[in-house]
C-alpha cells in the first residue's frame, strides 16, 4: 500500500501479459470480457425472439430461423454466461483476497480453465454460424436431436469442453478455501460469498461430468448408431431427459448459489449489520448443493416417469424450497436495526429479493404435481426460470459487479446513472416476464414461433405478448446504459478509495484502491468475522459508545 | 366450479379442472400474502433503518430463536399442505375410471390423428359429454405433448412407448389441443380440437364415418390423408404450411430447388410420397419423412393419389 500507483493492472504490460497471466484477478477480468461479450450476444438474440413474438404471425423470423435463434439464446445464456460468470469473474477476483490468499491453489489450472471455456465458446458460436444452425433447444432432447443434423454435435462438444472449464474452476476454489486461508480465517469467519462459491465448486465437480458423459453417449449414438436414447435404434426415449436433468438441475444451483453469496455480502455490507442466520446460510448452501442432486425428476412430471417417482421428486423439491425461503427471511432481517445505505449495489440486492422471491414462489407452484400438469412446458415455466436465472443469478451478478467495480478498476461509476439503469432494468424485467405468467397459466406453450391460432380462444395473448416485447426493449436499454457508464467510468471515472463502501472483508480492508499483483504486502491476521462492523475499528476508527 | 376463464386461468371444462384450479388459487393467494409481507418488511426496514450518518455503527442484533423457529415451521407447514393436496389431485388426474371410453392418439410432425374402437379415424377428437375418455397415445417420430388447457391435462407422447391421459368433459363445446413439447419447424402449428357433443350426436358421427368397405379409392385416400397425418403440412384450401397445399396440385407445373421443373402427374405424386427428398419444390424445406414406402401399401398409395387428383 506504500506505492498506490503500482497494482495488478499495470504490473505487466501488453496483450500477452494478459493472455499468459496466472494472476487470479486478471483471469477474472478475462472472464468478465468474455462473459460480457456473450451476454451481449445472448441479449441480442433475446430481442430477436421477443420482436418475433411481439405481433402475431411471422414478424422478422421464419419458423426455422426462430427455432435456431432461441436455441442459440439458451445455449449462450446458460453455458456461456450464467454458469461461468459469477465464479469466473467475481469468484476469481474476490475469493482469494476474501480469504487472505495471494492466489488460487492452482493458478495455471485457473488459466487453463479460461482457455477451455473460450475453446468451448468459440466451438459453440462458430459451429452454429458456420457448420449448421441447430434448432434443438438448449436441452438437446432426444429423439429430436438424434434426428437433427450432425451440427448438433458441435454444440454438444462445446458444452463438453466448456464443462471442463467449470470443473477446473470448482476444483480450484475447493482446494483454495481448504488450504489457503490466512491465519485466523476460520470457517465461521469466511465471507458468505466465499461459502457460496465453495458450495458451488462441489456441484461443479460432481455434476458436470454427467453432462460430459451424456454428450459422449449422444455422440456414440449419432455417429456409430448405438441405440441409447433413440427408440428407432432400440434406445429409451426418456433416458436422455434423466441424464440431462441429473446435470442441469444441479446446474441451476451452480447458477444461483453464487448470486446468493453476493446478496449475503451486499446485505451485510450495506446494512452494516451481521448477516442474520450466518451459520444457516453458510451450511444451507452446502446442503442445497447436495440436495440439488435429488430433484431432477421434477422436470419430468408429464414425461412418462412413474407416478411414485414424481411424488418423491415433488417432495424433495419442497425440501429444497424451505431453506431457500428461510434465506430470503434472513436477508430481509439483516437490515433490522442496521444502517441501510441505498447505493446501486444495494438496489440490486433488494431487486434480487423482489424478483427471486417471485421466482421461488412460482417454483412452489410448478413443484406441486397437479398444478404442474397444467403449467408444464408453458410460458409460466419460461417466466419462472427467467425470474430465477435472470432475476436471481444475473441481477446478483450485476449487483456484485457494481460492488467490486471500484476494487477491480480503481474507478467509481456515476451513481445517478447507476440508479436510473437499475430502475429501467427493474421495470423492463417485470414487464417482460410477469406478463408471461399470465400467458402460460392460460395455456400458451413455450417455444412457439407464432400464436395467431391461439387468438381465437385467447384474444388477450396479443396485448400480453406486445407488453412483454416492449418490456424487453426497456430492459435492453437499461442494460446498455450500464455498459455505457461502465466504459465511461473505466476511462473517465473518479478514482476510488480503498474501501468506498465501508466494507469489513479483507479485499476492502487490507488492499490498496486497486490490489497489487500479490494482493497483500504481508499476510493478513484475521481477528473478526466478515460482518463484525462493531469490531472494525480499522475501518471506522474507535467506536463512540455513547451513540449506541 | 369456475367455468369462466379468469385473468389467470382458461375456462374450465373437465371434472378435474375445478380441483386443479382450487389448488392453483390457494397457492396463488398464499404466495401473494407471503410476497407482500416480505416486500413490505423489506421496504419498511430499508426506510426505518436508513443510514443517517456515514459514521453509523449499529450494535449487532442477537438472533431471536422464536422468530427463527417460526420462519422454519410456518413455511414447512405451508409446503406440506400444498404437497399433499397436489399429490391427491395428481392421483385423480393419473387414474382413469374403469368405465372409460378408449381412443388411440397418434402424433407426428406436425399433426394429431385419433382412432376409435370401431376403426373410425379423425383429425379432431370427437367425444361424448359427461363420459370419462382415456387416450392411449404414441408418437411416430419425436416427443410431442398432448395439452388441452380447458381440461388441465397434459402428457408427453413418446415414440416406442404408450402414455395415457384421461378426462371427462363437462359441457358441449369445442376446445383447443396444442403440442407443448418442442418438435421442430411447425411445432407452433400443431393444433387439433376436442369436439364435445351429446352421446347421440357422437354416436351418429361415429356411425357416419365408419369404413364399411364400400369406399371409392378417393374416399379411402381421404381417410389416409387423415390417418397418415398428411393434413399437418398439406392443406386442402390452398393455404401454405410446412408443405405445398394439395389444392390444384395435380397437373400443375412444379418448380424445384435444383432449378428443374415438372408437371405433377401421377408418377410425380407417387415419387413425392415414397421418396419425398427426390425433388423439393421451391420455397419449401426437405422435412417430409421418408417412411411411407414402408408404412403404406401400393393400394393405399394409389388411393391417396386418387384423392389428391380430386383436389
Amino acid at each position: 500500500m506504500s506505492d498506490e500507483s503500482h497494482n495488478y493492472l499495470n504490473a505487466k504490460k501488453g496483450i500477452w501479459s494478459w493472455l499468459s497471466t496466472t494472476d487470479h484477478k486478471r483471469i477474472g477480468i478475462l472472464y468478465a470480457i468474455a462473459c460480457g461479450a456473450f451476454f451481449l450476444l445472448g441479449g441480442i438474440l433475446a430481442t430477436f425472439v421477443r420482436t418475433e413474438l411481439g405481433t402475431p404471425g411471422e414478424t422478422i423470423l421464419g419458423q426455422d430461423e426462430y427455432n435456431q435463434v432461441f436455441t442459440l439464446h439458451g445455449v449462450v445464456m446458460v453455458f456461456l454466461v450464467i454458469i461461468p460468470a459469477i465464479p469466473g469473474i467475481l469468484g476469481n477476483f474476490a475469493l482469494p483476497i476474501q480469504i487472505g490468499a495471494n492466489d488460487v491453489a492452482f493458478p495455471r489450472l485457473n488459466l487453463a480453465s479460461w482457455y477451455l471455456f473460450m475453446a468451448g465458446a468459440i466451438m459453440a458460436v462458430c459451429g452454429w454460424l458456420f457448420v449448421g444452425k441447430v434448432d434443438t433447444g438448449w436441452t438437446f432432447y432426444t429423439p429430436y436431436s438424434s434426428g437433427a443434423s450432425n451440427a448438433v454435435l458441435w454444440l454438444t462438444s462445446a458444452v463438453f469442453v466448456a464443462g471442463f472449464a467449470s470443473i477446473f474452476t470448482g476444483l480450484n476454489f475447493i482446494v483454495t478455501v481448504h488450504k489457503m486461508r490466512a491465519p485466523g480465517m476460520t470457517w465461521n469467519r469466511l465471507p458468505l460469498f466465499t461459502w457460496a462459491i465453495y458450495a458451488t465448486g462441489i456441484v461443479q465437480v460432481l455434476a458436470t461430468p454427467v453432462i460430459g458423459i451424456t454428450m459422449i453417449l449422444l455422440f456414440l449414438e449419432k455417429l456409430m448408431h448405438i441405440g441409447i436414447f433413440d427408440p428407432a435404434l432400440g434406445g429409451d426415449p426418456v433416458l436422455f431427459q434423466h441424464f440431462f436433468w441429473f446435470y442441469s438441475h444441479p446446474a441451476v444451483y451452480i447458477m444461483i448459489l453464487p448470486a446468493m453469496g453476493i446478496i449475503s455480502d451486499l446485505m451485510g455490507t450495506f446494512s452494516r449489520q451481521q448477516v442474520s442466520g450466518y451459520t444457516f446460510i453458510a451450511l444451507s448452501s452446502v446442503a442445497i448443493a447436495f440436495l440439488g442432486f435429488l430433484v431432477w425428476g421434477h422436470h419430468m412430471f408429464v414425461a412418462g416417469q412413474s407416478a411414485l417417482s414424481s411424488i418423491i421428486f415433488s417432495m424433495l423439491t419442497f425440501l429444497i424450497g424451505i431453506p431457500t425461503g428461510i434465506k430470503v427471511f434472513n436477508w430481509v432481517a439483516t437490515m433490522y436495526k442496521g444502517s441501510v445505505w441505498l447505493r446501486t449495489p444495494m438496489l440490486y440486492a433488494l431487486m434480487f429479493l423482489f424478483l427471486f422471491t417471485i421466482g421461488g414462489l412460482t417454483g412452489i407452484m410448478v413443484g406441486v404435481l397437479a398444478v404442474d400438469v397444467h403449467l408444464h412446458d408453458t410460458y409460466f415455466v419460461v417466466a419462472h426460470f427467467h425470474y430465477v436465472m435472470m432475476g436471481g443469478a444475473l441481477i446478483g451478478l450485476i449487483g456484485g459487479l457494481h460492488y467490486w467495480w471500484p476494487k477491480m478498476t480503481g474507478r467509481m461509476y456515476n451513481e445517478t446513472a447507476g440508479v436510473i439503469a437499475a430502475i429501467l432494468v427493474f421495470i423492463g424485467f417485470n414487464l417482460t416476464f410477469f406478463t408471461q405468467f399470465f400467458l402460460g397459466s392460460k395455456g400458451m406453450p413455450r417455444r412457439y414461433h407464432d400464436y395467431s391460432e391461439l387468438l381465437d380462444t385467447f384474444p388477450e395473448f396479443a396485448a400480453l405478448n406486445m407488453a412483454s416485447t416492449i418490456g424487453s426493449y426497456i430492459l435492453g436499454v437499461g442494460l446498455l446504459l450500464i455498459l455505457v457508464y461502465a466504459l465511461y467510468s473505466l476511462f473517465r471515472g473518479p478514482k476510488a478509495t480503498a474501501n468506498p463502501w465501508g466494507a469489513c472483508t479483507l479485499e476492502w480492508t487490507h488492499t490498496g484502491p486497486v490490489p497489487d499483483e500479490h494482493n497483500f504486502h504481508e499476510t493478513p491476521q484475521v481477528t473478526r468475522g466478515p460482518y463484525d462492523f462493531h469490531l472494525a475499528d480499522d475501518v471506522f476508527g474507535p467506536k463512540n459508545n455513547s451513540q449506541s | 366450479m369456475n367455468q369462466q376463464s379468469s385473468i389467470w386461468l382458461p375456462e374450465a371444462a373437465s371434472t378435474i379442472a375445478g380441483d386443479v384450479d382450487h389448488l392453483f388459487y390457494f397457492i396463488l393467494v398464499t404466495s401473494v400474502i407471503l410476497f407482500v409481507g416480505v416486500m413490505a418488511t423489506m421496504v419498511f426496514f430499508a426506510w426505518r433503518y436508513r443510514r443517517r450518518s456515514p459514521n453509523d455503527r449499529p450494535t449487532p442484533v442477537h438472533e431471536n430463536r422464536i422468530v427463527e423457529a417460526s420462519w422454519v415451521v410456518f413455511p414447512t407447514i405451508l409446503v406440506a399442505i400444498v404437497f399433499i393436496w397436489g399429490f391427491k389431485v395428481f392421483l385423480e388426474q393419473g387414474i382413469a375410471p374403469p368405465n372409460s371410453y378408449e381412443v388411440n392418439v397418434t402424433a407426428r410432425k406436425w399433426s394429431w390423428t385419433f382412432t376409435y374402437p370401431n376403426g373410425v379415424i379423425s383429425p379432431d377428437l370427437h367425444v361424448p359429454v359427461n363420459r370419462p375418455i382415456k387416450l392411449r397415445m404414441s408418437s411416430e417420430d419425436v416427443i410431442h405433448s398432448f395439452f388441452v388447457p380447458a381440461f388441465r391435462i397434459k402428457a408427453d407422447v413418446l415414440n416406442g412407448r404408450y402414455s395415457y391421459v384421461w378426462f371427462e368433459a363437462t359441457r358441449k363445446d369445442t376446445f383447443l389441443v396444442a403440442c407443448t413439447e418442442y418438435c421442430g419447424t411447425a411445432h407452433s402449428d400443431m393444433y387439433s380440437r376436442v369436439i364435445v357433443e351429446s352421446q347421440d350426436d357422437f354416436n351418429t358421427w361415429l356411425a357416419d364415418n365408419i369404413d364399411d368397405g364400400t369406399m371409392t379409392p378417393a374416399e379411402r385416400g381421404e381417410r389416409l390423408y387423415t390417418l397418415q397425418g398428411c393434413f399437418g403440412c398439406h392443406s386442402l384450401d390452398g393455404s401454405v404450411a410446412a408443405g405445398p397445399s394439395f389444392a390444384g396440385l395435380a397437373g400443375s407445373m412444379r418448380n424445384f430447388t435444383d432449378g428443374t421443373n415438372a408437371v405433377a402427374d401421377d408418377n410425380y405424386l407417387r415419387t413425392s410420397i415414397v421418396n419425398p427428398a427426390a425433388q423439393i419444390v421451391e420455397g419449401y424445406d426437405n422435412v417430409m419423412p421418408g417412411q411411407y414406402a414402408v408404412t403404406m401399401s401400393a393400394e393405399e398409395i394409389d388411393a391417396l393419389i386418387a384423392f389428391i387428383n380430386e383436389q
